[in-house]
């Protein structure tokens, strides 16, 4: 429907765009290479040995792992209750709906520092000592978020039809569930996950926060950033992570992008 | 009266009086002591122990970027089994934010310096260690044996680790004599060429310079202030603002800027001009005529520590000649232990002299350690600016 | 007994009386369903946030940053009181305004692109591409800024080596604008892309039959349906920026520069809330200034349900 110039315009403008979100993490990659631990333009020169360094650090290994271990546990949690608050809320009409909604977005639509200082005082004045668990607390608020946005956009997606002409033919509650409500929302479930598994695996305001002397991945990063001294090592971590994370996300724009059934619907 | 009618009464008497304690209670908030060095330290009957048991695999320590450096910790785990994780700081305050509540059974020791020492102390934060436990402690120069910083009624509270001055930093390019006083960090000519340090002490840096530059002040001590000396230090400082091109937080970051060239001159610490070197950027450092303020560190046990053995084998590790010449060689500071002169001459001749490591005790009063300010201006008044006002200073300046 | 369909009579009588009691009043198992989630956030996130709010009418001793449970409205006293801070609250949403309207401008196009001429494969890659940099760690990806906006990096090699004199935007307001427009530009595209896919064809196809040109189409039919998801991007750019504090203690410089530093300073509210926390160690002044933020984005996002952007999150 676009004219050719409109076209060949937009087609400059995206390229413009991925130049510009993808040249830092371009310098990312080239900068693991630095022969200094400085980093300044233009590179001093090329080496290999931060790979083995990086490999071989005790610091990596503990910070990747804590953070591996974080991010499950909260988008284990998130999907349970993310998904509950979305079908609670499709299905319920009552008052304070929209209240609920409302809160329910807190945790993205207010800064990071708040969530991160309200969960600390609350740790200090429980006595709760801060441990893996209270950085799991802290990523699980905002997962749940993701999951329920996620979940909810689809529900609304759905045909009640589908579900009350299972009832129809006799199925009950249970294998409504698990045949015909879980396999129509599936996608959108494997897409809030992963999702919320990037915003824990990458989070470092709240963690800082919540965390005491346990180093997740980003606060390993932010220290080292502060120090100075291996910056190529985070520039190593930092590029496998991307490598390694590719096809996931490939997966995950299958599964939420051109999902076409917006199109269907539309009637193109 | 009937019961219900006393007990409506009762109840509204009890709320009256709540509301007036309220009120009271209200208007009583907001007052600040400046300073509760008045009671002893709450930490103060605490026992050391006798002896240092087995270590328990893990240490976690808060330190200056550079005090945890993997050629000393290396042998120390191999040694002990202990596992150092380091976090680093940039400032004082970040050490005493960190170690709230006792290091909040998180962390084993930081490495404060003066004016974070005095305060950690007295808000419980630390508990007395043990020097018998130190083979290397007598060894020590007498000063860093009990220096005011860290000990307390002949209570230690920790044990001296290093001291150094901040130095004037600059590029060898732009200023190829040294420049001889601080003033050249005041110059409007120099205007996005400068930087320095973001924390409150910097004040003290201004004071000092304003002792020499405004004789008229009477500035002596650049903690002690009138209110009168701190305004001027705090209206240089305003000045000074618009050309600084950024404040730095750490090492690391006055590294960056020098390295790029987005600076040319700032105060720093040894370790910067170390760093810089050997990533062969053109820069040297020195200390003006006016003088330098300096900080002397002490490795601190927090109440709450985890790890207390491995807390005990890392000061005996860090206090012995080798490891503490390591250390001044690595940062550019001064070792406390006297036998530490002969291995920095070993492993970098002239050193020891360079790093003032057999200066004589009354070397150390010409530097002004930092310390944290308090009303008590140590001549019987109650005048000077105590280190709240500092803050909130800092940021009115920086803001 | 339940008679299922297959005639037989069906197992396990308690659970399925319970169950046809929970079918049969959906709005029972709809608030069973509830009662976990809400009950973490009440107890979890709202109980915090309250706990915060009563922190910030307490005050410390400022020697041992002991908090001192002494109710005073000190805190807030000085918030709106000296102009340091009000200058720090206007800067802030100031930036943060500038930044979102920077990214919907940069987003649009890109989403449109996306949702209305890609074909499904490159669909696909364009949106495995916003994705992928969210996965690349946040601090490095700003410290790779560092790299290219300071005085010998990437910006000012590339003008110079063209013969244009260098932009030495490093560590100013200008680089602050910059990169929190890239950083928290995903955020901003994919929910504009998903509003701009759910526009249906055949309202344009009504459009063009009625006779409006392609840019009357876009303003008219397109762009009102779009704003709900540009609006909820923006609720995430806008108090993104309002509390972050690892940018400007990265990029931010002293807010000396002159016209390069254009919105007075460098101290935003996200560095005062931090310092105050993690480094004067002054929690009530920390969480009074919190609740300035908090009171921005609640007027933010009540205008936002207004223009539809929660149907589009």
């Amino acid at each position: 429907m676009e004219g050719f110039w409109t076209r060949f315009a937009l087609r400059i403008w995206v390229g413009v765009i991925l130049l510009f979100l993808f040249i830092p993490i371009l310098l990312i990659f080239v900068y693991a290479f630095n022969q200094s631990n400085i980093e300044s333009w233009p590179i001093p020169g090329l080496t290999l040995k931060w790979f083995g360094q990086t490999w071989n650090d005790p610091e990596v290994h503990s910070a990747v792992l804590l953070s591996l271990q974080a991010a499950s546990a909260a988008t284990a949690l998130a999907l349970v209750l993310g998904s509950c608050a979305a079908f609670a809320i499709h299905r319920l009409a009552f008052f304070g709906r929209d209240v609920v909604s409302l809160l329910f977005v807190l945790p993205l639509a207010l800064p990071g520092i708040i969530t991160g200082m309200a969960l600390n005082a609350s740790f200090h004045f429980s006595g709760i000592t801060l441990s893996l668990w209270t950085i799991v607390v802290g990523h699980t608020t905002f997962c749940i978020v993701v999951v329920y946005n996620n979940v909810l956009a689809r529900l609304r997606r759905t045909q009640g039809s589908l579900i009350e002409a299972a009832a129809d033919l006799g199925a009950n509650g249970f294998q409504t569930f698990r045949d015909i409500t879980l396999p129509l929302i599936s996608t959108s479930v494997v897409a809030g996950a992963m999702l919320a598994f990037a915003l824990s695996f990458d989070e470092v305001i709240v963690t800082t926060f919540t965390s005491g002397a346990q180093n997740t991945l980003p606060i390993w990063i932010f220290g080292a950033i502060r120090l100075g001294q291996r910056l190529p090592e985070v520039n190593v971590v930092v590029s496998f992570v991307i490598l390694v994370t590719i096809i996931p996300v490939v997966i995950a724009a299958r599964l939420t992008g051109g999902s076409g059934v917006a199109r269907v619907q539309a009637g193109r | 009266m009937s019961e219900i009618e006393a007990g409506s009464v009762g109840f509204r008497r009890l709320a009256i009086v709540a509301a007036a304690a309220l009120v009271a209670v209200a208007a009583c908030g907001g007052n600040t002591t400046g300073g509760s060095t008045s009671k002893p330290p709450p930490t103060a009957n605490i026992k050391p122990p006798t002896s240092v048991g087995a270590g328990e695999g893990q240490l976690n320590l808060i330190a200056w970027e550079g005090y945890v450096d993997t050629s000393w910790t290396k042998p120390f785990t191999a040694k002990t089994g202990c596992k150092v994780s380091p976090k680093y700081a940039g400032t004082s305050d970040e050490m005493f934010t960190l170690m709230a509540d006792g290091g909040g059974g998180q962390w084993d020791m930081v490495s404060a310096s003066g004016n974070a020492s005095i305060r950690l102390i007295y808000a419980g934060d630390v508990k007395p260690m043990n020097p018998d436990l130190i083979p290397d402690w007598p060894n020590f120069q007498t000063y860093f044996k009990a220096p005011p910083y860290n000990t307390i009624s002949g209570i230690h509270y920790g044990i001296s680790l290093q001291w150094g001055p901040n130095v004037l930093l600059y590029n060898t390019k732009k200023f190829p004599t040294a420049p001889t006083s601080w003033s050249v960090i005041y110059d409007k000519g120099l205007s996005g060429l400068i930087t320095a340090y973001g924390d409150p002490m910097t004040i003290a840096d201004a004071a000092l310079y304003l002792a020499k530059a405004k004789p008229d002040l009477g500035i002596k001590d650049p903690y002690e202030l009138t209110q009168k000396q701190f305004d001027a230090a705090i209206a240089l400082l305003k000045e000074q603002k618009p050309l600084i091109k950024k404040y730095w937080g750490g090492a690391a970051d006055e590294i960056a800027l020098f390295q790029n060239g987005d600076v040319m001159v700032g105060a720093a610490w040894p370790y910067q001009t170390i760093q810089l070197k050997l990533a062969k950027a053109p820069v040297a450092d020195t200390i003006p005529s006016e003088g330098a303020t300096g900080w002397g560190d002490t490795w601190m046990l927090a109440t709450k520590a985890p790890h207390p053995n491995c807390a005990y084998l890392w000061t005996q590790w860090v206090s012995t000649p080798v490891v503490q010449a390591e250390q001044a060689l690595y940062f550019g500071e001064t070792p406390v232990n006297t036998k530490a002169c002969a291995q920095m001459e070993v492993q970098s001749p002239g050193s020891c002299a360079q790093y003032h490591a057999d200066a004589p005790g009354s070397y150390f009063d010409t530097i002004k350690f930092w310390k944290t300010p308090i009303a008590d201006c140590g001549n019987g008044s109650l005048t000077c600016v105590p280190y709240e006002k500092w803050q909130s200073a800092w940021t009115e300046i920086t803001g | 007994m339940a008679i299922a369909a297959t005639g037989r009579p069906r197992k396990g009588g308690e659970a399925v009386r319970l169950q046809a009691i929970v079918w049969r009043m959906p709005w029972l198992r709809a608030t069973l369903l509830l009662i976990p989630p809400l009950g973490w956030f009440v107890l979890v996130y709202l109980a915090s946030l309250v706990l915060l709010l009563v922190t910030a009418f307490w005050t410390i001793d400022t020697f041992t940053a002991e908090i001192l449970q002494v109710w005073n409205l000190d805190n807030f006293r000085v918030i709106f009181t000296e102009a340091t801070y009000r200058n720090i609250i206007w800067r802030t949403v100031a930036l943060a305004a500038l930044v979102t309207a920077t990214d919907a401008v940069l987003a649009f196009p890109f989403a449109y692109y996306m949702a209305r001429v890609a074909s499904r494969r490159v669909q696909t890659i364009l949106f495995a591409a916003v994705l992928l940099p969210l996965w690349a760690s946040y601090l490095a990806r700003v410290y790779a800024w560092i790299l290219i906006l300071n005085h010998s990096g990437l910006l000012n090699w590339s003008l110079l080596s063209i013969g244009l004199p260098p932009a030495e935007i490093g560590y100013t307001n200008v680089a602050m604008w910059v990169v929190f427009a890239y950083i928290w530009l995903p955020f901003m595209i994919i929910p504009t892309y998903a509003a701009l896919e759910r526009v249906p064809e055949s309202l344009l196809e009504a459009a063009a039959d009625l006779g409006a040109r392609r840019w009357r189409t876009l303003r008219d039919v397109v762009l009102p349906l779009a704003l709900p998801g540009v609006v909820a991007g923006s609720i995430f750019t806008f108090s993104l920026t309002l509390g972050d504090y690892i940018t400007p203690i990265l990029i931010g410089g002293a807010g000396g520069q002159g016209a390069r530093d254009f919105l007075g300073g460098s101290v935003f509210i996200g560095n005062v809330v931090y310092s105050n926390v993690g480094i004067a160690n002054n929690v009530p002044f920390a969480a009074a200034l919190a609740t300035i933020p908090v009171g921005i984005m609640a007027v933010y996002l009540l205008a936002a349900k207004r223009l539809g952007a929660f149907e589009a999150l």
